[in-house]
């Protein structure tokens, strides 16, 4: 009876009209999002007031409103000095060489795994090379130093005296082998994370497409250039625009944990998260710490908001919006 | 016939069996670390096959042992919890966002949508839960400066609902009289379970990894949680060692420091590893699930 009269208002009600909502009836489903909005707003929302601080003097005893006003000041002082260029520079480049060697990687061995056709071999692959993504950034954090210690470290201890090299190597005081020590790092931890999601796209090609091509002789390599290929680069591509958008956020842990938070080494492992929560801690400048966390959350938005805009023109389904 | 090409097989399963091998050698050389002897260390640094083993650092730690297990019993404490309470939240959101005869539906969604674009950052966010609420050396910090739910966890969980729900089940159990509770409870729960344990999953290995919440939230020694503890003995331990010129005497010297150090950490992955295998097929689907989503 319900159904049918509603069905019958639904008829009679006139296209476009603005819909009447039927609280009465369905409160309960707003009722039942009561908690999760009342996170929302504490944890999402009311965070983005605070970036009025970074136009004022930061005093963590008098809060945010009623801390001075110093209008750009945190700002001239941040972008004066050499830092906003080192941590700018830093978060880009790594995000940049991480993002291509990432997708690259991980693509390859997503291609390997899609001529494992053993059930058992396939899953314990899948099982081991996602492991590091399971670790946190903590336990990288002794992974690493295991090798690197300068006294202990297999590196230092086993490595370099096996190729002649016989003076220790002062790994956590000399900013040259970040880049290197910290792309390889990033590296371990996400490729397997990262084949296995591309892995996932591979398995939605039509069995069909493959089927044809072997009647007509197709070698698996011309297969995979022919079939696999043109239809999983596009998306590919489309992911890796999408985490250009996040160019501008780093991955904390990695630069923080990794390289035991290690001043000396701040020309090349420091990022605007790291330096953000120096600031906080207590051992870097508050002021213009909250100038860069704004200068991040701001820049940030607009890059996810142009590289979203660009994906959309050229592929509507991949966007995020 | 099979449609496969015997050299490529051959050459994916040696490629892939290296990156296996890249992936596990790491913690076997802090395992056999832990576990070698303290002059050993002296000569041959930290190696994968010591000369001579030693349990001396894990009898050190287990004689105090009682800061670990409170460290133990903060992480479960925080997981479980935290776990429940966001998996229950993160339901709650995501089924009525599903469903088209919400009201103001498009409006939540936004909020939402808008709260995964644009961050406040981490110092307003401090002012919030310290200043504000007080959470400051609480466990409260951790479950809730943590991640409770996000909006990644409600989309992802909302994308599945609607592919799975069945309008007409819904419509005839209202005509049923259902009230809608009983409709989340009796339909959708039992049809949800595959993205329930999904995001339950990731929410738990989240709280488990967690470090930054408490190095931020936490200073007090008896609320860290077991990677906040780890974190700080890798800081500490550098600390002694900087020092020890100054006190080489002093009990101190007497710590295996360099396998004790090893042997915290293989205490605290341990668990995590121990419990993969039985999770790790629900670990893998939802890395596929994320990625079918974009």
């Amino acid at each position: 009876m319900s159904q049918l009269s509603s069905e019958a208002a639904a008829l009679m009600k006139p296209r476009k009209k603005k819909r009447k909502y039927d609280y009465r009836r369905y409160h309960p489903l707003l009722i039942m999002m009561i908690p999760g909005l009342i996170y929302i707003l504490i944890n999402n929302y009311l965070p983005m007031f605070g970036i009025v601080i970074a136009f004022k003097e930061v005093n963590f005893a008098k809060g945010i409103f009623a801390s001075d006003w110093v209008g750009f000041k945190n700002f001239e002082f941040l972008f004066a000095s050499n830092n906003a260029w080192i941590i700018t520079r830093n978060t880009i480049l790594y995000n940049l060489v991480f993002l291509v060697l990432g997708t690259v990687l991980s693509f390859i061995v997503a291609l390997m795994l899609n001529e494992v056709k053993n059930k058992f071999m396939l899953r314990s692959y899948q099982a081991i090379i996602s492991m590091p993504h399971l670790i946190s950034w903590v336990i990288v954090s002794y992974l690493v130093f295991a090798f690197l210690s300068v006294d202990n470290g297999f590196m230092n201890r086993t490595i370099l005296p096996m190729l002649g090299i016989d003076e220790d190597i002062y790994w956590y005081t000399e900013p040259k082998y970040w880049p290197y020590i910290l792309t390889l790092v990033d590296l371990w931890k996400r490729v397997g994370y990262g084949s296995i999601v591309y892995f996932a796209a591979l398995l939605g090609i039509n069995d069909e497409y493959y089927e044809a091509a072997r009647l007509d002789g197709a070698s698996r390599l011309q297969q995979i250039w022919h079939i696999t290929l043109p239809i999983v680069v596009p998306v590919i591509i489309m992911m890796a625009m999408l985490q250009l958008g996040r160019i501008f956020y780093s991955d904390f842990g990695l630069f923080y944990q990794v390289t035991l938070n290690s001043g000396i080494l701040f020309s090349t492992t420091a990022t605007i998260d790291t330096y953000v929560f120096n600031g906080l801690t207590g051992s870097g400048n508050l002021g213009m710490s909250t100038a860069a966390g704004v200068y991040q959350s701001i820049v940030g938005f607009i890059l996810v908001l142009t590289v979203n805009y660009l994906v959309r023109r050229k592929d509507r389904e991949n966007a995020l919006f | 016939m099979k449609n496969e090409s015997p050299v490529l097989t051959w050459i994916s399963h040696i490629s892939l069996i290296a990156l296996s091998a890249a992936c596990i050698i790491p913690f076997i050389l802090l395992i056999s670390a832990s576990l070698t002897d303290q002059d050993t260390i002296i000569k041959q640094g930290y190696s994968f096959w010591p000369e001579n083993f030693s349990m001396v650092a894990y009898d050190y730690l287990f004689a105090r042992g009682s800061d670990i297990l409170r460290a133990y019993g903060v992480t479960v404490f925080v997981t479980v919890f935290g776990t429940t309470l966001g998996l229950i939240i993160t339901l709650l959101m995501a089924y009525p966002l599903a469903r088209a005869e919400t009201p103001h539906r498009t409006l939540i969604l936004f909020l939402v949508f808008f709260s995964m674009l644009f961050h406040g950052g981490m110092i307003p966010s401090y002012l919030v839960y310290a200043k504000y609420l007080g959470l400051k050396n609480t466990i409260w910090a951790l479950i809730f400066a943590g991640v409770l739910t996000n909006g990644y966890y409600i989309m992802m969980m909302r994308v599945f609902m609607q592919g799975s729900m069945s309008k007409d089940l819904i419509e005839s159990a209202q005509i049923d009289g259902a009230s809608e509770y009983r409709i989340l409870w009796s339909i959708i729960i039992p049809t949800s379970t595959p993205i329930l344990a999904v995001v339950g999953l990731f929410t738990a290995i989240w709280y488990w990894n967690d470090w930054q919440t408490g190095m931020i939230y936490i200073t007090n020694p008896k609320l860290y949680s077991i990677q906040n503890m780890l974190q700080r003995i890798m800081q500490d331990i550098q600390f002694i060692q900087s020092n020890l010129q100054a006190n080489s005497n002093s009990a101190m010297a007497q710590m295996p420091r360099d396998t004790v150090k090893m042997a915290i950490a293989v205490i605290g992955s341990l668990p995590i590893l121990l419990a993969y295998p039985f999770f790790q097929k629900y670990f893998i689907k939802g890395i596929m699930f994320g990625a079918v989503k974009g």
